[in-house]
């Protein structure tokens, strides 16, 4: 099979033109001679299947970035067929030094100068014809986010692949004096072939930013813009994951229920309550992952979380973050999991792992309702609001806290060295694109784990069959009276610990196993707890709600994206113990004051 | 890139907003140095200063066509003239 590598510097629409060329049908998968996963896709291309591989974005053939050395490695083990050049035509005069490195390889290769639409509005004019001749490699103008000029290119494509590839060599990295001969080149060609205005026209971009990144103004807009988005996935991801719930609810009820109710009830049980639910679990994490990836589309690609990074850096990098890590942080508020996997916009490992560590404290959405239903069982209505507001204050507490403890472990040496692109408008493709891919690596990845999980909990609340489901004599009834030694001096009873482990599960089903083990709902259920535990229990078991691990998804997602099962672990381990911590301090002194 | 360092010459972090200076040199690690000049940082090359972000925060800068956001700890590694 013939293959195509996709090649530019960051930034020049690399990925859409890739996403463009494969449409949906791309997977991640290992190459040899390097570490990372990359994306690639199969396409059928005059009459033959062609495989293309989208590399990292790279500003320098003979740099020294992970990125840089992943596509060198990648090319000197996997000599591609031809390599497919994206440059951005607006930044010509930077970025055809990539071409004329390229060139010394002796690859069969192909340019393609994209963003011609916009290279074209700031008066830049590009003399395709000459260029080729000049530099002896085909080159084509387009525009991968309308498609302008994307069928000359593909054919010409299709037309390069029939040559023959000569082999690469194997010296492929050359000396930095060669750079200097590029540098000749380029003013030469330059000179014959590109005429850039001496200043660039006061466009859109400045005008914009002169009050996005304005020095008063720009931080209220900042956050303004993000309790628009925070609003907009709450206002559009509740009532969708609300109907994704009823609908499983309706399924189970009218279809699956119905099909099962000859088995034995315990093998009944596990289908439905184990398996079906772990199922119906990651359906309604979907809708949230959908409109989140659908937003982040919206910030990412008009240029603005380049922007917020400009706005946010300051006090972030105090902590050993940086403005990106503050918006997924926030994005964390709505879900954990789609803010987990926006991590993959930076670059360097260790700053992602620390963002990663995190942002679980973020106080998401299906807690919020774990709390909204106990301050209303057991606080005053003057007093409930106030008591939220100080659990978002300990979700904060518990993020600065971590990110200054552990900075210094996951230490940031990748320079603070960001491009900022002009502002964009994201095309409605781009963005569906975007959602969809997202939902689908969730789910090949995830959902497993997921399953998994729900299973094992439902067996450990309904194992031995002799006992009540959730009661004290199950499997995890015992856990929790085996664990009140640890758990009493944080004011949490054994029922309490029972819905602990559920909540290891999901938030959203706190409340329902509560439910479960009282045997009460509703009204019921908040006058029992109200009787069972004081105010000061009921907040120590909220606080430590808050910290712990969020959800069996997050744990699966945070392990998928890190790639480690021990990062995982470490995060496991240290929210535990950071909310025992916290829920024993508070605990113990709300005790020692006399309450 | 050692060019002498004339007393007119200052470090990028200590420009101001709109001011527009000639590049001396460099003084970064060579990984960082790589990319700047990928990026088109080049002893000679024009640079204008866009803005800075309050509470020292990063700086925007202009090379060319490009528009940069770094870290006033790498600003301060790269001399300029006015």
């Amino acid at each position: 099979m013939k293959r195509i590598a996709l090649l530019g510097m960051p930034n020049t629409g690399k990925s859409t033109l890739f996403n463009r060329l494969t449409g949906s049908a791309s997977r991640v998968g290992n190459w040899p001679g390097i570490t990372v996963e990359l994306l690639s896709g199969k396409i059928l291309l005059g009459g033959e299947i062609v495989e293309i591989i989208d590399l990292p974005g790279i500003y320098d053939m003979h740099g020294f970035s992970e990125d840089e050395q992943v596509v060198r490695h990648f090319l000197h083990e996997n000599v591609p067929d031809l390599a497919l050049v994206v440059l951005n035509a607006t930044q010509i005069e930077r970025q055809l030094s990539l071409i004329l490195q390229l060139k010394t390889f002796n690859l069969n290769m192909m340019v393609l100068l994209n963003m011609a639409d916009e290279a074209k509005k700031l008066g830049i004019t590009i003399d395709a014809a000459k260029m080729t001749a000049s530099l002896g490699i085909p080159i084509f103008l387009l525009s991968a986010k309308y498609g302008n000029g994307y069928p000359e290119a593909l054919q010409a494509i299709t037309k390069a692949l029939r040559f023959n590839t000569p082999g690469m060599p194997e010296t492929v990295r050359s000396q930095l004096e060669q750079d200097e001969h590029i540098e000749r080149e380029m003013t030469r060609i330059l000179q014959q072939t590109v005429q850039i205005p001496a200043r660039l026209s006061d466009n859109l971009t400045t005008r914009l930013d002169r009050i996005m990144l304005h020095p008063w103004l720009g931080l209220p807009i900042f956050f303004g813009i993000m309790y628009l988005l925070f609003q907009a996935i709450f206002l559009f991801g509740q009532p969708l994951q609300v109907g994704v719930n009823e609908l499983f609810g309706w399924l189970r009820e009218t279809a699956i229920g119905p099909l099962l109710h000859n088995l034995p009830a315990a093998l009944q049980g596990l289908m439905l309550d184990g398996v079906y639910n772990g199922i119906a679990t990651v359906a309604a994490f979907v809708p949230l992952i959908v409109l989140f990836f659908l937003f982040m589309a919206i910030v990412e690609d008009t240029g603005y979380l380049s922007r917020a990074a400009f706005l946010m850096d300051a006090l972030m990098a105090r902590m050993g973050l940086d403005g990106r890590s503050f918006v997924m942080l926030l994005m964390g508020f709505g879900c954990n999991v789609p803010a987990l996997m926006g991590t993959r916009v930076m670059r360097s490992r260790s700053l992602r792992l620390l963002s990663m560590l995190v942002i679980p404290f973020s106080l998401c959405s299906a807690r919020l309702q774990v709390f909204v239903f106990i301050t209303a069982a057991l606080f005053s209505p003057k007093a409930a609001p106030l008591v939220l507001f100080s659990l978002y204050l300990f979700s904060f507490a518990a993020a600065i806290l971590t990110a200054l403890l552990f900075k210094r472990y996951y230490p940031n040496n990748e320079p603070f060295v960001l491009e900022l692109p002009p502002y964009r408008f994201p095309t409605i493709r781009q963005m569906l694109m975007r959602g969809w891919h997202e939902v689908f690596q969730f789910l090949q990845r995830a959902s497993k784990f997921i399953v998994a999980g729900v299973v094992l909990v439902w067996l450990l609340t309904n194992l031995p069959p002799s006992a009540r489901p959730a009661s004290a004599d199950t499997w995890a009834g015992i856990l929790g009276t085996w664990l009140h030694p640890l758990f009493a001096p944080v004011g949490i009873t054994p029922d309490l610990t029972i819905a602990l482990i559920f909540g290891f599960v999901a938030k959203e089903i706190v409340i329902g196993s509560l439910a479960v083990i009282y045997g009460l709902s509703g009204q019921a259920l908040s006058g029992a707890l109200a009787q069972q535990v004081d105010w000061v229990q009921a907040y120590s078991f909220m606080l430590f709600t808050l910290i712990y691990t969020p959800c069996l998804s997050t744990i699966a997602t945070l392990r998928n994206e890190s790639n480690s099962t021990g990062f995982a672990w470490f995060s496991i381990v240290w929210s535990l113990a950071l909310a025992w911590l916290l829920s024993f301090m508070f605990y113990q002194g709300a005790r020692a004051l006399g309450y | 890139m050692n060019a002498n360092l004339s007393d007119s010459s200052m470090t990028l972090s200590s420009m101001n907003p709109g001011e527009i200076a000639t590049i001396v040199s460099i003084h970064t690690d060579d990984a960082l140095h790589q990319r700047l000049l990928a990026m088109g940082f080049r002893a000679g090359k024009q640079i204008e200063l866009i803005r800075k972000a309050r509470f020292s925060g990063p700086l925007q800068v202009r090379i060319g066509t490009t528009d940069i956001l770094m870290r006033k700890a790498e600003a301060e590694k790269i001399m300029v003239q006015v």
